[in-house]
């Protein structure tokens, strides 16, 4: 199957690394991965502050990008969420209503589009039909960090964890593992006392775990920041890295 | 609205910070109240059809309120001709007058209240005490800020920021309760004075979770009996109710007070649910000579009128919102600065008060969707949290350079070969360099470590051929 990776901002500039083991993962899985150069980004930072007009023109570079692509994977179910659930929100109001043709069209160029867009995971077990990915991640203890979208809008509920059980690991109970890191984009930055407090909730009820494992690298990054403030000194690893290290039996 | 009010809600990012770091048992005292109510509210909501029970509420509430004049009308005929008063209320003031004219012309000394969010939005308090009337808060919650003088915190527990060590030494203080009580002899505590107050008050005045159009029912869920004794034992109750709370026929009524209470506390329904239709019949009957229930708008119409805002008039003020929400937990009520906080007072707020008024509780949320999925009438809470925002920006009520910051970004990703080079001078300038060239980043840098940035792009990496 051809594939074509959306690598987002966050993963280009990063986790360039996570971002390269999903390509490894994706081709060991019998994929073909192209990467379509002028992709930039999915335009979410400009979605949530409200600014739609500027969310809605990087929809519409990212649409013209991707329109020949069979599949579209992204390592981050917060910015897939933005391809598949918001853009057809998106394009549907806009500026233009006046011409309901242009309108038409854009949606359902959208719609097409959010059907043959997928999350990493959701891409590996429902498109690919794999959960087994061997042993590799055998005697590996972690902890699942869900992303928001993907677990509340995608409805990507169990996929990562059934996948890093399909490589080996042991998945252990979080108690915070459905509640929002406090990353949240935008809001980190303007509510930072209350986004760091929500990253601690998290930190605090940390079971004990070899690696904390997210499909979301703004989560990553969120959390693990305030974690090396705090000097708390868990490892905080993309899932693509994980079930690649699982894959390449490299789970150090 | 208090005229420090509009202060309150714009220092949000600076309360909510104050709050975390100075008080830190607000936060675990509401971290844990909250929890543990949206754990009941789990397994309320499992235990029946859920969400076919709140696809039917949200759209009885719909209905009721794009044909809300028909059901007021309706609601008013019913109530007159079960001998209750109706008063209407267009703001806070007028439902202050209403309520000060009713204890005047009843020749009011005391009053008990049941828990009431809209008294609490009128402001009703401190005008009667200033009236020379004593005022008895008789929710156990209540009763504790009402000696604390505090507003709640939450909508459903307005004291559930307060720990069992503050409570019991505020009785021993001020009630001299036994140091160290239970929270039974706490109880016990308050009911002696609060028992005192039922027999003695004039007047009881509640607010009303449901008016029922077809019998003209004020309808109130409680636990502790306290509404019970507020709506029968003085001379006159005064119900004071949101234009909102309408159900057009006691068919539905059974419905909500069973999903209410299963959102709210996962109950199966409210301990005591008190169905008001008038006063007593005859003197000899139980129940109060004189009913009367004050409509009140405050803002509501206006929220009515607005083209995404108007989903929030179907809150049922259960609060299952607040428990689920993650922003809340940290804070408490008091962060946000109004009455009605966390996801709802951050959709809702702005239609009340106007947005500029409720800047900048639409961006207090990081859009986790928690919320909506724990809303008994489904409200969108995310995306309304989204249309707030737009017109935000289309009225310039955010600060220029996140402006300027999303606009630029928007200008670079539509330039592809702009993007790659703006990329690479970021990862050539390493953390410190992207922080400095990113002011937004500042305040964010202090709370944490700042993010490294890949050595090399996964651009470059593709084009040096992935193994």
């Amino acid at each position: 199957m051809r594939v074509a990776l959306f690598v987002t901002c966050l993963a280009d500039h990063y986790f360039a690394e996570a971002a390269a083991d999903a390509v490894r993962l994706l081709r060991h899985l019998g994929c073909e991965v192209l990467f379509p150069a002028d992709q930039t980004c999915c335009g979410q930072p400009a979605y949530n502050a409200g600014r739609t007009r500027e969310a809605a023109r990087m929809a519409k570079h990212t649409m013209e990008v991707f329109a020949d692509s069979d599949a579209v994977v992204l390592p981050s179910g917060s910015c897939a969420t933005m391809v598949k659930k918001f853009y057809p929100r998106l394009v549907a109001g806009g500026a233009d209503a006046a011409a309901p043709a242009a309108v038409a069209d854009r949606t359902s160029a959208a719609a097409e589009l959010a059907d043959r867009t997928f999350d990493l995971a959701e891409f590996i077990v429902h498109r690919l039909g794999v959960t087994e990915l061997g042993n590799g991640l055998a005697g590996r203890r972690v902890a699942v960090h869900q992303g928001c979208h993907a677990l509340r809008e995608l409805r990507l509920e169990t996929e990562p964890a059934v996948l890093l059980e399909g490589a080996g690991a042991e998945v252990v109970p979080w108690e915070a593992q459905e509640e929002c890191c406090g990353f949240g984009g935008l809001f980190s930055v303007k509510m930072t006392a209350v986004s760091a407090a929500m990253a601690d909730r998290k930190l605090d009820t940390l079971p004990e775990v070899d690696w904390v494992v997210s499909g979301d690298g703004g989560c990553v990054l969120h959390l693990d920041g305030r974690n090396r403030a705090r000097g708390t000194g868990i490892e905080f690893v993309h899932l693509a890295t994980a079930l690649w290290r699982g894959v390449a039996g490299d789970a150090r | 609205m208090p005229a420090d009010m509009h202060t309150r809600i714009r220092d949000y990012a600076s309360r909510s910070g104050e709050i975390i770091r100075e008080d830190p048992g607000v936060r675990e005292a509401v971290t844990g109240a909250t929890i543990a109510f949206d754990q009941k509210r789990l397994q309320g909501y499992s235990e029946v059809d859920a969400d076919g029970w709140r696809r039917w509420a949200e759209g009885v509430k719909s209905h009721t309120l794009t044909h809300l004049d028909r059901y007021l009308a309706g609601a008013e005929t019913q109530l007159e001709a079960n001998g209750a008063e109706v008063h209407w209320a267009a703001d806070a003031a007028e439902a202050r007058e209403i309520v000060m004219s009713l204890a005047a012309r009843h020749s009011v000394k005391s009053v008990v209240k049941g828990k009431s969010m809209v008294t609490e939005e009128i402001d009703l308090n401190p005008a009667l005490e200033a009236a020379g009337i004593e005022v008895y808060e008789t929710d156990l919650g209540e009763y504790i800020l009402q000696l604390l003088d505090e507003p709640p915190s939450h909508i459903l527990g307005p004291a559930i920021h307060k720990s069992l060590q503050q409570v019991q030494e505020l009785f021993t203080d001020r009630l001299g309760s036994e140091p160290g009580g239970d929270p039974d002899t706490l109880a016990r505590a308050a009911r002696r004075v609060l028992r005192d107050a039922f027999i003695q008050s004039d007047m009881g005045i509640t607010g009303g979770n449901f008016l029922v159009a077809e019998t003209g029912t004020v309808a109130l869920i409680e636990n502790e009996g306290n509404i019970r004794l507020t709506t029968s034992l003085p001379r006159v109750h005064v119900a004071v109710v949101g234009i909102e709370k309408l159900l057009p026929r006691m068919a539905d009524l059974s419905g909500f007070l069973q999903l209410t209470a299963r959102a709210a506390t996962g109950q199966p329904i409210g301990c005591f649910v008190s169905l008001i239709q008038g006063p007593a019949a005859h003197p000899d009957d139980d129940g109060p000579e004189a009913v009367h229930v004050v409509l009140v708008d405050n803002g509501r119409t206006d929220v009515l009128a607005h083209e995404h805002a108007w989903e929030a008039l179907r809150c049922l003020r259960c609060g299952a919102c607040l428990n689920a929400c993650p922003v809340y937990r940290q804070t408490g009520g008091h962060a946000y600065g109004y009455v009605y906080s966390g996801p709802i007072g951050s959709v809702l707020d702005p239609g009340l008060l106007g947005l500029h008024e409720a800047m900048p509780l639409p961006f207090a949320s990081s859009l986790c969707g928690a919320c909506e999925d724990a809303c008994p009438v489904r409200i969108p809470i995310p995306e309304m949290l989204l249309e707030w925002r737009r017109e935000a920006q289309e009225e310039g009520l955010t600060p220029w350079k996140e402006r300027a910051a999303l606009k630029g970004l928007a200008s670079v990703a539509t330039r592809p070969g702009l993007y790659r080079l703006a990329g690479k001078i970021g990862s050539r300038l390493g953390a410190t360099g992207v922080a400095r060239a990113l002011p937004m980043l500042g305040e964010w840098a202090a709370d944490r470590a700042l993010p490294q940035p890949s050595r090399r792009t996964f651009r470059e990496l593709w084009r040096e051929g992935i193994e």
